[in-house]
């Protein structure tokens, strides 16, 4: 909660280096407007975005992630990183679905280097959606005492 | 140790399904050497031991206590807490006790949910009164309790400090005589370790051949007989070898069965159900997101199929309470 009681979204974002990484720098040189809910953490390629990660950002506090890279077919730089970022996506969002974690706080997607303002937009809608649907809270549910 | 130079041996279940106990008579004519070398202080399925004995028996009175089950009711977390206490050495004995094992799917639902469905609208059930457990009940002659049903199946580790892990649904009798030669022995390795496995996959002791062969449809197992020679994940069958540890002999993929994952993580895997998924997604062979969602979206149930043992153990244990 930040200090006039609104809702603070904690997300955290996975971006390749080359192209969304590259997109989000751009769009912080160029002073495009961004919320400051969204915590960027640069791998070199989508493809190295283990399931893991996106679960273990949730199960420690995350309200929302987001995984973004190159476009398909051709941007990325290691050739198929991508390929394999769009097999393995589909599946940790029906396992999150499984979970009971809303579609809404999920997103992946590509954004290229020169798509700096499609970045910046990004980062406003996602921090309201996940805004709306409110604390995810997962760490607490599982501590909490048998009542 | 007894005055008698013998080991105190207990044995305990909570949330299981009796198999681990059957492993264990599975040691057959072993059985009698374990007789020699260990006093059985407490075991339900087979002594008349209660509760109270082990109450009354000082703090680290056993030497060993074989811990199997997960913990589902007070009850079984009270057994935790007090086996613990008089244990010296206290082993989570089988896929239960070490990561939830299948009472541990229960954890897709709540306790609401799992009563109303099992109480109230099972085709079997014939239930008038609409009857659901109470934990007291008033009769004439005074309050009972039974234990209360917890919303959320935990491992046994997740409630109190465990010493070893012997995996396996249930652990085979070799890795289960393997781990008492070790301690009757002395040579247990450090404390937290994981007993009576390998620390390669399913995948290494497998017979079928790899290919690194690309699918385009994934198979439920009934609807395909499979090539003995060849990896079962090849031919389009999920199977849990990559993202599972061995130990086993891979007993399952000898007779073309795919391994279902019940030995739990391989070492330095923290999520078995994330490293499978992972594995799965591998193998699609679809050049667009349209083919490879439509390649995946065959697979039903994600959660039960890439955490069939392992759900309350993962990193996010359990679905959404409501």
């Amino acid at each position: 909660m930040s200090g006039n009681g609104r809702f603070e979204p904690r997300i955290v974002a996975f971006l390749c280096n080359w192209c969304t990484y590259t997109a989000a720098d751009t769009a912080g040189v160029s002073r495009m407007k961004q919320p400051p809910n969204v915590d960027i953490i640069r791998v070199m390629c989508t493809g190295r975005i283990d399931p893991v990660f996106v679960l273990k950002a949730f199960a420690e506090g995350a309200d929302g992630v987001i995984v973004s890279g190159c476009h398909p077919p051709g941007d990325c730089h290691y050739n198929n990183g991508n390929y394999k970022t769009f097999r393995r996506m589909p599946l940790v969002e029906a396992l999150l679905q499984q979970y009971g974690i809303e579609e809404g706080r999920f997103h992946w997607g590509w954004i290229s280097g020169a798509e700096a303002p499609k970045w910046a937009e990004l980062t406003r809608e996602f921090t309201e959606q996940v805004r709306k649907l409110g604390p995810l809270n997962w760490k607490q549910q599982f501590a909490s005492k048998e009542d | 140790m007894g005055q008698n130079g013998k080991l105190k041996l207990g044995l305990y279940w909570a949330a299981s399904c009796g198999g681990c106990e059957i492993a264990v008579v599975e040691l057959r004519e072993k059985l009698l050497i374990v007789d020699q070398v260990a006093d059985i202080v407490f075991w339900p399925v087979a002594t008349d031991f209660k509760y109270k004995d082990v109450e009354a028996y000082p703090d680290g009175y056993m030497d060993v206590c074989f811990f199997n089950g997960a913990i589902r009711t007070s009850e079984n977390e009270h057994l935790a807490h007090l086996l613990r206490k008089k244990s010296k050495i206290l082993v989570a004995f089988g896929s239960c006790a070490y990561e939830g094992c299948i009472p541990g799917l229960a954890n897709l639902f709540d306790r609401e949910s799992i009563f109303r469905r099992v109480y109230l609208e099972s085709e079997s059930v014939d239930n008038p009164n609409k009857v659901v457990p109470q934990t007291t009940y008033q009769m004439p002659e005074g309050e009972i309790h039974i234990p209360k049903f917890y919303n959320t199946v935990k491992t046994l580790a997740q409630v109190t400090d465990v010493d070893y892990f012997l995996p396996g649904c249930p652990p085979q009798d070799p890795q289960i005589w393997a781990v008492i030669e070790a301690i009757v022995a002395g040579k247990l390795p450090p404390k937290g370790s994981v007993v009576g496995a390998n620390e390669k996959t399913v995948c290494d002791e497998c017979k079928h051949v790899r290919e690194e062969k690309k699918i385009k449809k994934f198979y439920r197992y009934h609807e395909i007989i499979p090539d003995s020679t060849k990896c079962l994940f090849d031919q389009g069958i999920i199977c849990a070898g990559p993202a599972t540890r061995g130990g086993c002999g891979a007993l399952c993929t000898k007779v073309d069965i795919p391994c279902r994952g019940c030995y739990g993580p391989p070492p330095n895997v923290c999520d078995q159900g994330a490293s499978l998924l992972a594995a799965v997604a591998s193998v699609v062979d679809a050049d667009t997101e349209e083919d490879a969602r439509r390649i995946v979206s065959e697979i039903l149930d994600p959660v039960g199929t890439f955490y069939r043992f392992s759900l309350p153990a993962s990193l996010l244990h359990r679905a959404r309470l409501s």
